[in-house]
């Protein structure tokens, strides 16, 4: 099995006539860093959802590693949410706990190194915390476990550019070879130059899968340039 | 402190081209020990899949060596250095040229320009690696090397 991730047919309906993820069919590989990019409402969160399990598809399966998504996928999938599900009142370390506890393969030592190179005092309460810290709390938590994915819902939304400079080192620095980190957002410019491949969505559709190199050599501009013409309103 | 990358052409290439004047100019002398991949990815701010292809390209054309026991070093092929950096003067001299031709100066009134500001410029100004554009230059904060990278990482 040499692909990490493969889609098939998948598709999610609300309803009728409200077709979140329309028809996918994608494989993934393994050691990239791929960036999941639409406009808002294109069915980014729903996919990604439908990878942790947290949605049954209507249509169509996900294989992670080969095996169908569900509880033994999860042990390889590390994940964050596009919102917080911490209760605020925890202190750091004790979420530290909980991680420990839950997930086999997160590595208490390097949550802890993160947090000490930020100055993030491990006694603070999370509701003690801004916003950005808060973020940068949780994609530690996210890149502390040695797992095969690495599934990032806007990790650089809410943050300052300086801080989203960090949140890019980290995800750099904790890449490892054998994994793949997927990651959404609409800040391509950003991170453009972090990604290996990128997968453009619309109305639940897949537009485009390639590598950032090919848009730049066929098209003569960057990623960021070439979604704005492609998503044109 | 990421690298400046222009926008519409592929990144790779534009590593290869900043590393390759980083070996030039005498920021990595002959010989001496490359940041791993990762490292320089870091500092960068790009892929380390990017940054492996960069290296790749320039192992290719024998500027950079890979040691199994001791990562990757900078050619101590004096001559090769010497010729790429040839090289890269020529097709600065080639774009310096058009240019002035679409500015609508004769290659002779270009040449005589070319003296009279010569004999202007300020003393020191033929050190090697500082005649570039400014985007070209070495820059002072990234000649702090992998020390001070560290450290940046830290922050």
């Amino acid at each position: 099995m040499n692909q990490l991730i493969e889609i098939a047919g998948l598709t999610k309906a609300y309803d009728s006539k409200h077709i979140a993820v329309n028809n996918i069919t994608l494989s993934l590989p393994r050691g990239k860093i791929i960036g999941l990019l639409g406009p808002n409402g294109s069915g980014k969160t729903t996919l990604i959802k439908m990878m942790n399990g947290l949605l049954t598809p209507t249509h169509g399966n996900i294989r992670i590693n080969g095996q169908f998504v569900g509880a033994d996928t999860k042990a390889h999938v590390a994940y964050l949410p596009d919102r917080t599900y911490l209760s605020g009142g925890q202190k750091i370390s004790r979420v530290l706990d909980f991680f420990c506890d839950f997930y086999l393969d997160f590595q208490r030592d390097k949550a802890m190194a993160m947090l000490q190179s930020l100055n993030i005092d491990p006694d603070m309460k999370l509701k003690a915390l801004s916003k950005g810290t808060r973020e940068k709390v949780q994609l530690i938590l996210v890149m502390s476990r040695d797992a095969d994915l690495y599934v990032l819902d806007e990790p650089i939304a809410g943050v300052d550019p300086a801080a989203r400079d960090y949140i890019l080192r980290t995800i750099i620095n904790n890449y490892n070879p054998g994994s793949t980190i997927l990651l959404s957002t609409h800040l391509i410019g950003d991170i453009e130059s972090v990604l290996d491949e990128v997968i453009f969505m619309r109305y639940g559709h897949l537009v485009l899968y390639t590598s950032v190199d090919n848009i730049r050599e066929q098209h003569g501009k960057s990623v960021d340039a070439y979604f704005r013409e492609v998503f044109a309103c | 402190m990421a690298w400046d990358l222009e926008a519409d052409r592929p990144i790779y290439a534009q590593l290869v081209e900043r590393i390759q004047m980083q070996i030039v100019s005498g920021q990595y002398p002959p010989g001496t020990r490359l940041p791993s991949v990762r490292e320089l990815a870091a500092t960068a701010a790009v892929n380390p899949n990017t940054m492996q292809k960069a290296f790749a390209e320039l192992e290719r054309g024998g500027l950079i060596l890979t040691q199994r026991t001791n990562g990757r070093s900078v050619t101590d092929d004096e001559e090769l250095i010497r010729q790429v950096r040839s090289g890269l003067a020529k097709e600065h001299l080639d774009h310096f040229f058009l240019k002035m031709q679409e500015l609508g100066f004769t290659r002779g009134e270009t040449v005589e320009l070319l003296k009279e500001s010569a004999g202007r410029a300020p003393a020191g100004i033929e050190r090697p690696g500082t005649g570039e554009e400014p985007e070209g230059t070495v820059k002072p904060e990234e000649m702090g090397s992998p020390k001070e990278r560290e450290q940046g990482v830290e922050q």
